[in-house]
């Protein structure tokens, strides 16, 4: 009997969790079907009369959303490609060398995982500016590659399992350290490889803070700015900023449903370096 | 080529191969160089350097753009402390530093039930998960309509009968603070639950059981094995909150701009220094923030050790 009513007391707390995650979402996508008139009209709850994709046409059209996705795409390309690589790099070096000054270069990593990227941009701004980089992509992309330490911790846990007696046996055989890093390394280092690139490619894709700060010219939008700048033109029209809302959610929940298992994984071994 | 190479050699043998060319060795010990170069420049530009700056324009009048930076020693940190209006942004910290809270009990309820045998197991925490990958300007707009009058919250209370609560969401300054931290509970429980989950699932299923053989309930389950196990993430979950609640932005920024009300830490420092130009007291701002971080952090490291609970 009580193990009964904890059984019903435990799914009826979680249907009404998941009714509560879900409902704003699923008015956002029945007011994104509606007409402007429609919309004025009728109540967040009642189903839209048809399903035309008007809304979604005029988001991709008027609000740019399909230059945003060009610029978040290359952004998010270049930048996890030179995360990887950089993140890789520095593991390799930090893990397998002996050199003089390494204690000290491990303290400076350690001191940049602990500074909040939020709290620096004020002083950030002006070096990003006086480099030329304030209003072009390079502005995002070397601020994600620049200060992502979190996927150093992660590619350094991956190192310290790959057996030394491989680079070792590399080096006989006559290889370099280059190629020992190329050939040897950074092929085994695919678990990690994948995870960054998880982590990275949602907060990539997510990122507002500085692309808003650092690309304000309207041919430079991404995903983020883009949407938010729907405020202004689609002030009084919800119809349309919620096509704009579902057409920016609709790729994230895609690869979610896609990469479940490598994602909750992911998250897991991201959030506890 | 195989000079090129450095392993990690006792000192002895090292000595032994010294007396190898002077160009051979300059190779030897520039290699790992050639490697940290890119991130070390990477590393002084965007944060080093930011942070020695920030901390040297506190100590200046400085507009952001004219030549002349003027030195006033701890005037800022002064101002911040003596102006109530700036101060009261650690009040609205509170809302959130409450919330995080409550986001962590309720992801710990589900991370709990969801351990046990549960029907549509995947299907639930999809859901409770999701959000936390959502675009946040997304869910800036989805909330701003989940608030507004008229929208979700409001039909929803009308759907349920209970007319008489509708009211101005983020229209009412006494209100608004639970509806913005509200969100932000909505938005990152699903980071919690996941991996309060994925510590009880680290547990050995064996244990429960044992411990149902020697006739433990689910209370006791919990309390004597799913507990421990996961003191550590939680523990580190509430510091972070600590911090977490101090850096709050995207969503109070994108919903409201910080009107009514609902102005944060960094929203406030954005704002000095980019939209009034003060760029002095904004990096004294930010310096008192990164103290407190790094306060926060200290305490963290000496509370919470880093080795992981093991129960088998």
């Amino acid at each position: 009997m009580k193990s009964a009513t904890f059984g019903g007391l435990k799914y009826l707390t979680l249907i009404v969790a998941s009714l509560v995650t879900l409902l704003p979402l699923v008015t956002i996508v029945m007011a994104s079907f509606k007409t402007s008139r429609e919309f004025q009209e009728s109540g967040p709850f009642d189903l839209p009369e048809s399903f035309g994709f008007e809304n979604y046409v005029e988001a991709f059209t008027k609000g740019g959303m399909l230059h945003a996705f060009f610029n978040t795409g290359i952004i998010l390309l270049v930048s996890i490609t030179g995360t990887v690589i950089i993140g890789a790099m520095t593991a390799y070096a930090i893990d397998r060398f002996e050199f003089r000054f390494r204690k000290v270069v491990v303290g400076v990593f350690l001191f940049a995982v602990l500074v909040p990227a939020v709290t620096t941009q004020v002083a950030t701004f002006q070096v990003v500016n006086n480099l030329g980089l304030y209003n072009t992509r390079w502005a995002a992309i070397v601020l994600f590659m620049g200060t992502d330490i979190v996927s150093i911790y992660i590619f350094l846990q991956f190192i310290r399992a790959v057996p030394r007696e491989l680079d070792e046996a590399a080096k006989l055989e006559g290889a370099g350290p280059f190629r020992i890093f190329w050939q040897i390394i950074f092929p085994l280092l695919k678990p990690a490889i994948a995870t960054v690139v998880i982590i990275k490619g949602f907060a990539a894709y997510n990122e507002f803070y500085i692309p808003f700060l650092y690309m304000p010219s309207r041919d430079l939008g991404v995903i983020s700015t883009s949407l938010f700048r729907f405020t202004g033109p689609f002030g009084a029209h919800w119809e349309v900023i919620a096509a704009g809302v579902i057409i920016v959610i609709i790729p994230t929940l895609i690869i979610f449903v896609l990469l479940q298992r490598f994602i909750y994984s992911g998250f897991t071994q991201g959030a506890t370096k | 080529m195989s000079f090129f190479s450095t392993p990690v050699r006792p000192n002895a043998v090292r000595a032994a191969q010294d007396s190898r060319s002077g160009r051979q060795r300059f190779f030897q010990g520039a290699t790992p160089w050639l490697f940290l170069i890119v991130p070390l420049i990477f590393l002084c530009l965007f944060t080093l350097l930011p942070v020695a700056n920030m901390i040297w324009y506190s100590f200046t009048e400085w507009n952001g753009l004219s030549k002349d930076k003027e030195y006033v020693g701890l005037g800022n940190y002064i101002e911040f402390f003596t102006r109530p209006e700036l101060f009261r942004v650690f009040l609205v910290s509170l809302y959130y530093f409450v919330a995080s809270f409550v986001q962590m009990g309720l992801a710990l309820y589900f991370a709990t039930i969801l351990s046990f045998n549960t029907r549509f197991k995947n299907l639930f925490k999809g859901i409770l998960f999701f959000p936390y990958l959502i675009n946040g300007v997304a869910i800036g707009f989805t909330f701003l309509y989940f608030f507004r009058p008229g929208g979700t919250l409001d039909a929803s209370l009308a759907a349920l009968g209970l007319e008489q609560f509708q009211q101005q969401w983020l229209g009412n300054p006494d209100l608004i603070n639970f509806s913005l931290s509200g969100t932000s509970v909505w938005r990152y429980m699903g980071l919690n639950f996941v991996l309060f989950l994925g510590a009880i699932q680290s547990v050995n299923p064996s244990l429960y059981e044992a411990s149902s053989l020697d006739g433990a309930g689910k209370w006791q389950q919990f309390r004597y094995i799913i507990l421990p196990s996961i003191r550590p993430i939680v523990g580190l979950s509430m510091i972070l909150a600590i911090s977490g609640s101090l850096a709050v932005f995207e969503i109070p920024y994108i919903m409201t701009g910080g009107a009514n009300g609902s102005m944060t830490f960094v929203i406030q420092t954005i704002n000095m220094a980019f939209k009034f130009n003060k760029v002095g007291l904004a990096s004294a701002m930010a310096v008192i923030l990164l103290l407190i971080v790094l306060i926060i952090t200290w305490i963290q490291r000496r509370l919470v050790p880093d080795e992981k609970v093991n129960l088998t």
